[in-house]
């Protein structure tokens, strides 16, 4: 008991050093600079694991195979962008249709309530982008996850596809713009403080917050008493039920709120790009998430956050080189172009999926690592007696 | 006769495009009867095959007649490879490391012709019967499109007498009955999911050829939707059984076709005043069919009941 | 006249044409040990399954303290296809999931033991506590209802010391030897706070130490839990020992039923059980 309450605290400690620290970096590193990239990565990497740490929610700690993430990031990203396009900006971004909402949740609280009433607008847009996802989940779920395993897969990545026809659909044009992108919404940047000459940029700063935030929210449904009852369900669905829990419910549950949450990290997706269009949320998304799942451990949330890191790190920064004709050092234009960066990724990705089966974490959590690496260093400490109990 | 007149083209181009489907439809429902396994890679096979075809001629100037088995050749290649180097060392990995390696070479394989093509659009090469073009009851299209239906009923054929007659399709039955009880009487199961493979990708590699004749290009990502909807195909028919691929794969063509021309349909009979851009739809139709035949019969129109022992 | 608990009535079970359970009544009273026996494939794992709400029987009713928890008559396909006695005794449908038959009180075991294999001990316990619990899932998440999760903690432990599985309880399920595994299935099943538990052949794989162990174990826990056993069991000494009540199921039909020393004297149980040499007809 004791051992658990000084993790937590060394948790929470780490997690306000780094958020500090982000703070510092977003002021001293100038846009120009190489380093900029970090900022960069560091705020897509924080978006993607929330995602990814919400499909191991389900894949790994329920066993449901859901593959429609995609289609629940679209949802989010598209509530959140429709609810905070500024009105003046409404008429040249529905510009092929007579827009059908009028209502910007950040200049409806920000007109009211200043800078703290915008932040408001920007966390309702947010929430209700998850909500939206939650709220479909909850319909589908009643046909689809009385599925088994593969069958859950293929119909829940079709269901992602029916998705993304839908908001493309020219009759709904009005709300969701067609085939055309949305644009002009608050963006990331917007997250700064401005007094007199100096801003203090804030955009990572607000990324990595939300981001933990939302993963904190997970962790702690998977060690609540829900989450157990979910792992349950992983194990052994008929025993499960033979000791008092509603699968179908508690399916139904552990949906939702991955959804939800795919939701949010759609709409914080949205902040991060400068579009949101239906066509980039197709299952590739669904399949780099899952990737990310794979690589850091299936069942395993600090893995899920350290793969979305090394995934998008490798992905769009540290592997730049391979497609620009020079890497480390090595120099060869001719090989070293466009998308060899993406072979050597996934080429990457394969060797962990077939060497390295159970990915960086397993299903362990970063303070089980942590653990072990003391003992192994402090063997001499008089508090191993203890440990026979423990 | 309007309404005949309207509809015919549709339904001629759903026919062929079924008959593609249904091509590929067999690889994934042969590998899923034996592996259990959906095989994400077979759609990116498809497309490397079109790709294939389309360096060997364009770029290496094959002659055509030589170009096409070299094709199916490599495209066999490759499907045996996969498997070799991606599924067969997670034999006894639980089933889903095998889907993510399944979804991992998909990635790769995508990728890789990302960097290949440089992301363009390739010109697929005209092969000169089957893109002649002809006119069926009035309505012009492609020889392709009629050759089709025949060709996929033919190789079927074909296939279901290799699999009820000899001694590799006996053998494939057993195996997609009981995989471990066939092992144990001394099938040697590794060939027999190599020859799964192999007929699977040679469909698939016959399917590209006649799906591409038909489409302007090829592009990395060409093979992700046609893939999908050969999956739902071998769902919808009952995923594990030859014939019901070939039914699921003809019903998706056919409808997803229809949806493509029901505006033009509808406001033909007199049903509908202005269209209502119901083509958005034809891809996501697949998936309505697919999640409603899961809900209602979720083995598929063909498939065999599986019970779970308690 | 002792409290009835569960109550069969004319059970019947049939997969399509093959009749599984056939026309099966009994009934269990409070405090007893029944034994349900029969050969390999005579229905008794059926017989358990409709009773949990993991099938759904094709004729007959369950009764739980006089609650009617299973009740089906032969409906659609199965109306021609019927081939057992009392068609249209019944006509209510009552079906539950198992989860619901949990919450009414009847625990089980499973033939094959079926544990949250990767979990801890004291996880296995825990989760069946989940059940019974006043919370939501925010309340959960947030842990408003941190105080009931502090009583459920408490209550599995003390279950664990009970169960002498206190020192285990960081361990994970799988790495127990088989026989703790038995001990840790039956504690987590008390941990649901049954009335009434059903044991699927609790002693099998046991060596005959362990089996001796477990007739006192039984009835220990029946004292201490004030249970009702209803078991499924081969081990004909444990059996014999520790039943009040026998039932025999041969072919899905009862062909005996009695105390220890009826069964075994009835010509017919030694029959099924040996074998007899039977007519030209059959």
């Amino acid at each position: 008991m004791e051992n658990k309450k000084t993790q937590n605290i060394t948790t929470v400690v780490g997690i306000v050093f780094l958020l500090l620290l982000v703070i510092v970096l977003e002021q001293i590193i100038s846009p120009t600079s190489t380093m900029a990239m970090l900022l960069t990565v560091t705020k897509k990497s924080a978006i993607y694991a929330v995602v990814a740490v919400s499909m191991n929610l389900l894949n790994g700690f329920t066993g449901l195979f859901s593959l429609g993430q995609a289609g629940f990031m679209l949802m989010g990203a598209y509530t959140y962008a429709i609810f905070t396009i500024p009105r003046a900006e409404r008429d040249a971004v529905y510009y092929y249709y007579d827009q059908a909402m009028e209502l910007s949740f950040p200049e409806v609280f920000g007109n009211a309530l200043g800078s703290v009433g915008f932040l408001l607008g920007v966390l309702l847009a947010i929430i209700l982008g998850g909500l939206v996802a939650a709220a479909v989940a909850y319909v589908i779920g009643f046909p689809v996850l009385r599925l088994k395993s593969d069958y859950l897969a293929i119909a829940t990545l079709g269901f992602a596809e029916i998705i993304r026809a839908l908001f493309q659909w020219t009759k709904l044009g009005p709300i969701t713009n067609g085939a055309n992108p949305l644009k002009n919404y608050v963006r990331l940047n917007s997250f700064k403080i401005e007094m007199g000459d100096t801003t203090i940029g804030l955009s990572t700063f607000t990324t990595l917050l939300f981001a933990t935030i939302c993963i904190g929210i997970m962790v702690m449904l998977i060690n609540s008493s829900y989450g157990r009852a979910f792992k349950a369900i992983r194990e052994d669905e008929v025993a499960a039920e033979a000791m008092g829990i509603n699968l179908y419910k508690h399916k139904q549950i552990a949906f939702c709120i991955s959804c939800f949450f795919a939701g949010v990290g759609g709409a914080m997706l949205a902040m991060f790009a400068n579009t949101v269009q239906a066509n980039n949320f197709k299952s590739n998304m669904t399949f780099e998430i899952l990737l990310i799942v794979v690589l850091g451990g299936i069942g395993s949330v600090s893995g899920s956050c350290i793969g979305a890191v090394l995934f998008v790190f490798a992905a769009e920064w540290w592997l730049r080189g391979l497609d620009s004709g020079k890497w480390l050092f090595i120099n060869a234009p001719g090989v070293l172009r466009n998308g060899f960066r993406l072979v050597v990724f996934s080429v990457g990705i394969m060797i962990v999926i077939l060497f390295f089966r159970r990915g960086i974490m397993g299903d362990k959590e970063l303070p089980y690592y942590a653990k072990r690496i003391r003992d192994r260093f402090i063997i001499n400490k008089p508090k191993a007696g203890e440990k026979e109990n423990g | 006769m309007d309404f005949f007149n309207t509809t015919l083209p549709y339904m001629l181009s759903g026919i062929s495009v079924g008959g593609q489907y249904a091509l590929i439809a067999i690889g994934y429902t042969m590998v899923y009867g034996i592996l259990r396994l959906i095989n994400f890679a077979h759609a990116d096979v498809f497309m490397v095959s079109a790709l294939l075809m389309v360096y060997a001629v364009s770029t290496y100037s094959v002659m055509l007649f030589l170009a096409i088995p070299l094709v199916v050749t490599l495209t066999v290649l490759l499907g045996f490879t996969i498997e070799r180097v991606a599924y067969k060392p997670l034999r006894n990995a639980p089933r889903m490391s095998v889907m993510v390696s399944a979804i991992g070479v998909s990635y790769l394989l995508q990728n890789l012709a990302l960097y290949i093509t440089g992301g363009l659009n390739k010109n697929y090469p005209t092969i000169p019967w089957l893109s002649d073009s002809i006119t069926v009851f009035g309505a012009m299209t492609k020889r392709v499109t009629v050759v089709t239906p025949f060709l996929t009923i033919a190789l079927v054929i074909v296939l279901v007498m290799l699999i009820q007659r000899t001694k590799i399709g006996t053998a494939m039955r057993a195996v997609a009955k009981d995989f471990e009880t066939s092992q144990l009487m001394g099938i040697k199961i590794n060939s027999v999911i190599s020859m799964t493979f192999i007929i699977g990708t040679f469909l698939a590699g016959i399917g590209s050829i006649l799906y591409f004749t038909n489409y302007p290009g090829v592009t990395p990502q060409a093979g992700a939707m046609p893939g999908l909807k050969a999956f739902v195909a071998a769902v919808f028919g009952g995923i594990g059984s030859v014939p019901g691929a070939v039914l699921g794969g003809f019903t998706i063509g056919i409808c997803e076709s229809l949806i493509k021309g029901m505006d033009s349909i509808l406001v033909s009979v007199g049903i509908l005043k202005e269209p209502l851009e119901l083509a958005t739809f034809s891809d996501a139709f697949t998936f309505v069919l697919l999640i409603v035949i899961l809900v209602f019969k979720p083995t598929g129109l063909l498939g065999e009941k599986i019970s779970d022992k308690v | 006249m002792a409290e009835n608990v569960l109550r069969l009535e004319d059970i019947t079970m049939q997969f399509g044409g093959v009749v599984a359970v056939d026309n099966f009544s009994m009934e269990v009273n409070k405090g007893e040990i029944v034994a349900l026996i029969g050969p390999n494939g005579a229905g008794k794992t059926t017989a358990f399954n409709c009773i949990t709400g993991v099938y759904e029987p094709t004729n007959g009713r369950v009764t739980l303290h006089g609650e009617v928890i299973v009740e089906n008559h032969p409906q659609g396909k199965m109306k021609d296809l019927y081939k057992g006695e009392n068609n249209g005794k019944y006509t209510n449908v009552v079906s539950h999931t198992p989860d619901k038959i949990t919450y009414r009180e009847i625990a089980r075991t499973f033939q094959n033991i079926r544990l949250f294999k990767a979990l801890t001990v004291f996880d296995n316990v825990l989760i069946a506590k989940h059940m019974r619990a006043k919370h939501n899932v925010f309340s959960s998440t947030f842990r408003f209802s941190a105080k009931e999760e502090r009583r459920m903690r408490d209550e599995a432990l003390s279950l664990l010391e009970e169960q002498n599985l206190l020192h285990l309880k960081d361990s994970i399920a799988s790495s127990l030897p088989y026989g703790l595994q038995r001990r840790l299935e039956i504690a987590r099943a008390l941990a649901t706070e049954p009335s009434i538990i059903l044991l699927d052949e609790p002693a099998a794989g046991m060596n005959p130490q362990e089996t001796f162990e477990l007739t006192s174990f039984i009835r220990q826990i029946r004292e201490e839990y004030k249970l009702t056993v209803f078991m499924i069991e081969h081990h004909m000494d444990l059996v014999m020992k520790i039943s009040d009540r026998i039932y025999v199921l041969d072919f899905g039909k009862m062909i005996s039923h009695g105390t220890p020393t009826e069964v075994q004297n009835d010509q017919k149980v030694i029959d099924a059980y040996l074998g007899v040499v039977e007519d030209a007809e059959d």
